[in-house]
């Protein structure tokens, strides 16, 4: 009996010496500066997700958010990435001043590898700052301002989204063909922000480029939720067109006035997000617009994409949800492709023109002297609602913007259109 | 010939604002609750209108949706608020804003953060266009709903028995309870009452901006304005002051958009130099 007890007692006694062994030669390693040796394996890759959820943009981001859990929990299945598993911290970023809070909180607090989203453009010119200061990368998904992009570009910002030129470009390519702008006389609304600021910059300098006239142009504060007086404004002026330069709700309460006044006047706009035209309802769209990303795109991988949004929201992904989407998967593929989450890598690695799946036609890569993701565009025509199969089928895809055989820069800022001067690393 | 035309708009805009202002002005002065869940009331308008209206039509919407938020606004005053009326009148307040918080977040849990769409009922489309002048029908229609509710308000308030207790008891309610008529039930009938002319409101701005989770914080503070600019607990200081917003708001646009939005704030600012109880404010006893 005793030497049973003797047997029973010694190894656990040896188990504690061994336990209590290697957890001073860990405390003594860890003051030595070797934790990733003790980490590793378990230590998960934090991206962290910054974006409006709640105001006049929320319901555009609201989609962002939910394209990106879509990917990291398409990556956690498959094996995560460099065998470490990935985290999403979300977190909404209101306005300019709360997502500088909150960037901070996900830098410091979190340890996020990377920041994505945004779709505000002062917000996002906020994070940029940021970003830079802590030196960890932000994909910047949603906001459209040059600025971002030109005078206010940075080494540590990359854009997926597309920028005010390569919308009002994609659109004024087909506008130019149909012979739209010799000569027509434009009215602008514009929201009364840097986003709303920098759309009209660029697209009075396209139509004066090419030819048309100014009419007038109103800014608008955003979330205005009247516009008759505006509308009552254009209809004196009798214009050829009407451009908008508003965002989201804005976007959905314009449009729904507009067709309750019964205007003539065609109308345009410098940027697209569907999630306000679906809040529209077909019955008051009208008119050619340029998207970045449609679910109507006729491509396999996209067609897959949106079936797998489909299935795990119930509702089909739009253009923020497949950008947030795609700016997941292009951090964890240079993860991968780097072997790393170290933050200047990730910069040279991007810079050098690593190339990336866009569930489009051809494959995107960032542009070295901007950060701008050269890609595709379309012009989009709002559908007959007699051939509308539900309340998000909306828009037929007219054409890809360059189209196939043209350069990716066609519709891009030149160098002398959008000055960036990155200082060296 | 615009600027008169902005002035007009602006006016139609503003009989909207009547609508509701005048349920705030109404519950503010009887039960002395600044509520600050009014919009919210507004916003689940909005909503019952946009669940309503596929299967009942818009006018179906219209007739039950303000009486679903009335009843809402009943179970709320009846189990919580009532309990607030004789303490500190920023308890009312706080819960009242607790209360928009929530209502925001649960409007956004049930429906989703996007918009839905609201369309024009058929009935309402086109335009009225007399000379220079456009107007749409369906504004000319929430011109005819605002002045309807301001009639039938004003009746109820003044040509009722029902009326005259409301009236008695925002003047002197410890007068009212003197005199043996239990105000309990007044009060739930009035806020019953405030709430379902925002929930109108709601279902009346549907069509023009839309269903989506932050249209109830967005409309308040012109509301409030509204209500302060016209004087607080005075029936006509709201309406004559809701057309003024409305066509303050018209004359900047035409002059200077930027500061649309930020006109009747200016507006409110210069009213309070002059007259600190707004336009029509009555003095208060039971505050004073």
């Amino acid at each position: 009996m005793s030497k049973k007890t003797e047997r029973t007692i010694a190894p656990g006694r040896r188990k504690l010496i061994k336990q209590t062994a290697t957890l001073t030669v860990a405390a003594a390693a860890a003051q030595f500066g070797f934790p990733s040796i003790l980490r590793a394996q378990s230590e998960a890759i934090r991206i962290g997700h910054i974006t409006p959820r709640t105001g006049f943009l929320g319901q555009v981001g609201e989609y962002g958010y939910k394209g990106a859990m879509l990917a990291v929990e398409e990556a956690n299945a498959a094996g995560g990435v460099l065998g470490r598993k990935v985290e999403m911290i979300a977190e909404d970023s209101v306005n300019p001043a709360t997502a500088v809070t909150k960037a901070n909180k996900l830098v410091e607090r979190d340890q996020v590898i990377c920041l994505i989203g945004e779709i505000s453009s002062a917000s996002g010119l906020a994070i940029g700052e940021q970003a830079q200061r802590y030196k960890i990368p932000f994909f910047n998904t949603g906001c459209n301002s040059d600025a971002l992009r030109g005078a206010n570009c940075k080494r540590y910002m990359f854009h997926i989204e597309g920028s005010n030129t390569m919308y009002t470009k994609t659109i004024g390519t087909w506008q130019l063909q149909k012979n739209l702008i010799r000569g027509a006389r434009w009215c602008f609304l514009t929201a009364d922000y840097a986003f709303g600021h920098d759309l009209y910059k660029v697209s009075s300098r396209f139509l004066e480029q090419n030819g048309g006239i100014i009419l007038n142009n109103d800014f608008v504060p955003t979330n205005t939720a009247d516009y008759s007086a505006y509308i009552l404004k254009i209809r004196q002026l009798k214009p050829d067109f009407v451009y908008l330069n508003l965002a989201g709700v804005d976007q959905t309460t314009f449009l729904k006035q507009y067709k309750e006044y019964g205007l003539p006047y065609q109308l345009a706009g410098g940027v697209m997000d569907t999630a306000p035209f679906w809040a529209t309802g077909l019955d008051a769209l009208s008119g050619h617009w340029q998207s970045l990303w449609y679910h109507g795109l006729n491509i396999p991988a996209s067609r897959a994409f949106t079936e797998r949004f489909v299935k795990k929201y119930g509702q089909p992904p739009e253009n923020q949800a497949w950008g947030d989407y795609i700016g997941v998967r292009i951090v964890l593929q240079t993860v991968a492709e780097t072997k790393g989450t170290e933050a200047a890598r990730i910069v040279q690695h991007l810079e050098k023109g690593a190339e990336f799946d866009l569930l489009k036609a051809r494959k995107g890569k960032f542009r070295d002297w901007d950060h701008q993701l050269l890609q595709e565009m379309y012009v989009v025509n709002v559908k007959d609602k007699s051939k509308s199969k539900d309340q998000w089928d909306i828009f037929d895809i007219v054409e890809t913007v360059p189209g196939p055989k043209e350069s990716l820069e066609l519709i891009q800022p030149t160098q002398q259109e959008n000055p960036c001067s990155l200082p060296a690393a | 010939m615009l600027l008169l035309e902005q002035i007009a708009n602006g006016l139609l805009v503003g009989s909207y604002y009547i609508v509701l202002s005048l349920g705030l002005s109404l519950i503010f002065s009887l039960g002395g609750v600044v509520n600050l869940a009014h919009g919210a009331f507004y916003a689940v308008g909005a909503y019952l209108a946009y669940e309503i209206e596929r299967r009942l039509g818009f006018l179906g919407a219209m007739g039950l949706s303000p009486v679903g938020v009335a009843l809402i606004g009943i179970l709320i005053e009846r189990f919580a608020l009532r309990r607030l009326y004789s303490r500190d009148p920023m308890l009312g307040l706080l819960f009242t804003f607790g209360l928009a918080l929530t209502a925001e977040q649960s409007l956004r849990m049930i429906w989703g953060t996007t918009g839905l769409p609201f369309s024009l009922p058929e009935q309402l489309r086109g335009q009225l266009i007399l000379g220079d002048f456009i107007y749409s029908y369906y504004r000319l229609f929430v011109l005819a709903v605002a002045i309807t509710a301001v009639t039938g308000c004003w009746l109820l308030l003044n040509k009722t028995a029902f009326g005259m207790v409301v009236r008695a008891g925002v003047r002197d309610p410890e007068m009212v309870r003197a005199l043996g008529i239990s105000l309990r039930p007044i009060l739930t009938a009035v806020f019953a009452l405030g709430v379902a002319l925002a929930g109108l409101a709601g279902v009346l701005s549907a069509p023009l901006a839309g269903v989506q989770p932050a249209m109830g914080t967005e409309i308040l503070t012109a509301t409030f304005v509204v209500v302060v600019i016209g004087g607080l607990g005075s029936f006509w200081g709201v309406v004559i002051s809701g057309l003024l917003v409305g066509a303050v708001r018209g004359i900047t646009v035409y002059y200077y958009p930027p500061a649309a939005e930020a006109s009747m704030y200016l507006l409110m600012v210069l009213i309070l130099l002059f007259r600190p109880r707004g336009l029509m404010g009555e003095k208060f006893e039971k505050f004073e």
